[in-house]
């Protein structure tokens, strides 16, 4: 008799078990597919804002693309100046910041002493908690009167700020994620290649790099879709001149900042091709992960 | 009847110490140039002291083994060798070695010496790339670019590794595809390659199945007229099979250091009677 009760007792309080079992398994699953809607709300709206002008109005892609003047008032929207300056400030970073930043990765991961790794380590992992406003501000204090008084321009903003801003800014992302790639190479290859009487350096570079490359490559994507897609620290040193440019002391008017200037007061066609300038630059982030992708289901092999 | 049975005895232990006295007058005669001295060597993580007074005399083109329970500091012992134990943060070590008349702690070229005295490892531990890159690595981290000489020092580092027949058709081919003692006899040639002079092994084959550790022991039997071979092994049989001298190791001294036979027959000590019949370790 009482052997039941308890029984009973218990296939109640399991009831309750599964019954939130289920209810807590519905709400992780309605999280998650909130990023996913986001994500589509996003893209939809970008897309159907974007297309607008082309499809409907009768605008050319060919001519939105290839087109070198930007004059809204005058019905020309023609964004080429701005991929060209997003493209060179994007490259000119990644000369810069990938070798100090794969140098720094490699410095912690295998030389630096472990307290000396414990203090840099951090200080890099700030540097990508800073507001990217700081790094406009520090960009147009520092950089831009910089390479005014160097060059002797009249105007400091310019491609190379850009680059400099950019090139300090893809670091973090860089450094830790080819330090994690390097630390996870086998302990076993270093000492394969140190017992063969090769030197530290030769080891770095000729096993443990080459075996933490998909990594590397990785952090280098990475630290590219931060520079393409920056905004806020870039429009403060771009100086935002609708021009090619042709030296890397030119003003420059990346696409990021053509869209944070002019959506504030933008409206009709305008406005739309606001949204199409953010089409291609989503286009340039999709075709960065897709060449991600690629790289880590390679690692993975 | 007592004193012939005394009598008897004497003569009989007279006779046994003859004949050990021959044996080691023999021995001593055939013995071999002296190639690593080890002087009261200790060895400390940290505060820790892992090594203590270690003295060996390891000969030219012999084999050494070492025995001993795990944490013996067997390994530890073997990567002073070639300063392996430098890449630990923390190591301390006191006393000599020698090798060719030259003290390897006194002299900083640690690449010299590891080129010098090569490793082979517990685990296979080839790098990812083909076979041929592996074995060519090496040299041409020595600045070796002559593709003739390289294939050349392939072709006679996997001979003399006995594996060339069975990967000659796919140098170019990634290393890690082949079997556990392939790859195993893959990083002998890799060290080979170096043209080394002593080659340590700590526990070349404990990660290997038998017909492949039967493989590496007939291969490290051969290599003994070219190199002076350390290893470190876990097995005891192996180590009376393929070693001339056994040091055995215990909590960080050596125990007894002898002929291989004699310490699988005669030892001294009985520490090392108990544990080379399996009464612990």
């Amino acid at each position: 008799m009482s052997i039941q009760t308890n029984s009973v007792e218990i296939g109640k309080s399991n009831k309750r078990k599964y019954l939130l079992e289920k209810i807590s398994s519905k709400l992780f699953l309605i999280c998650a597919l909130l990023s996913v809607i986001s994500l589509l709300l996003i893209i939809g709206f970008v897309f159907y804002k974007g297309s607008h002008p082309f499809i409907v109005e009768g605008y050319s892609f060919i001519d939105f693309i290839f087109g070198t003047d930007w004059v809204p008032s005058e019905d020309k929207f023609g964004i080429f100046p701005m991929i060209v300056a997003s493209i060179l400030a994007t490259i000119g970073a990644l000369i810069i910041g990938v070798p100090v930043g794969l140098f720094t990765a490699i410095f912690l991961a295998e030389i630096a002493s472990k307290r000396l790794a414990k203090i840099i380590s951090p200080a890099i992992q700030l540097l990508a908690g800073i507001p990217s406003v700081l790094y406009g501000v520090f960009g147009l204090a520092i950089i831009v009167p910089f390479l005014q008084n160097t060059f002797g321009l009249v105007k400091g903003q310019s491609l190379l700020a850009v680059i400099l801003v950019l090139a300090i800014m893809m670091l973090p992302t860089i450094v830790t994620v080819a330090e994690t790639a390097i630390r996870a190479v086998p302990n076993t290859y270093r000492e394969g290649s140190l017992a063969l009487g090769v030197s530290q350096i030769g080891t770095i570079f000729k096993v443990v790099v080459p075996a933490a490359k998909s990594g590397i490559m990785t952090a280098i994507v990475l630290g590219l879709g931060r520079a393409i897609g920056e905004t806020m620290a870039v429009i403060l040193v771009a100086g935002n001149s609708l021009i090619v440019p042709t030296s890397l002391t030119d003003s420059v008017r990346p696409l990021t900042t053509n869209i944070a200037l002019e959506m504030g007061y933008a409206a009709g066609t305008h406005q739309e091709m606001l949204f199409a300038t953010g089409i291609v630059l989503f286009s340039f982030i999709l075709i960065l992960n897709f060449v991600l992708a690629k790289i880590s289901a390679k690692g993975g092999n | 009847m007592s004193t012939a049975v005394m009598e008897r005895s004497e003569s009989l232990v007279k006779e046994e110490n003859l004949t050990v006295k021959v044996q080691s007058e023999m021995r001593s005669k055939i013995e071999k140039a002296s190639k690593i001295a080890v002087k009261d060597l200790n060895l400390f993580y940290g505060e820790k002291q892992a090594l203590y007074g270690v003295s060996l005399d390891i000969r030219e083109k012999e084999v050494t083994a070492l025995i001993g329970p795990s944490g013996c500091g067997k390994s530890t012992f073997l990567r002073t060798l070639n300063r392996m134990n430098d890449l630990i943060d923390g190591v301390k070590i006191t006393g000599d070695i020698i090798i060719d008349s030259e003290n390897i702690y006194k002299n900083n070229d640690v690449i010299k010496l590891r080129t010098k005295v090569g490793m082979v490892f517990q685990k296979p531990n080839l790098f990812p790339m083909s076979i041929y890159d592996n074995v060519a690595y090496g040299p041409r981290m020595q600045g070796i670019k002559n593709k003739k000489e390289l294939n050349k020092i392939v072709e006679e580092s996997l001979r003399g590794a006995a594996i060339w027949d069975e990967v000659k058709d796919r140098l170019k081919s990634s290393a890690l595809g082949l079997s556990g003692g392939q790859q195993q006899r893959i990083c002998i040639a890799r060290a080979i390659a170096m043209k080394p002079d002593v080659i340590l092994m700590d526990e070349p084959t404990s990660a290997l199945d038998p017909i492949s550790t039967l493989k590496v022991e007939e291969l490290i039997t051969n290599m003994k007229k070219d190199y002076t071979i350390v290893i470190v092994t876990h097995n005891m049989q192996q180590a009376a099979r393929i070693s001339d001298k056994t040091a055995f190791f215990l909590n960080g001294e050596v125990v007894e250091f002898d002929d291989t036979d004699i310490i699988f027959s005669t030892p001294r000590d009985q520490r090392t009677e108990d544990y080379v019949t399996g009464r612990f370790g």
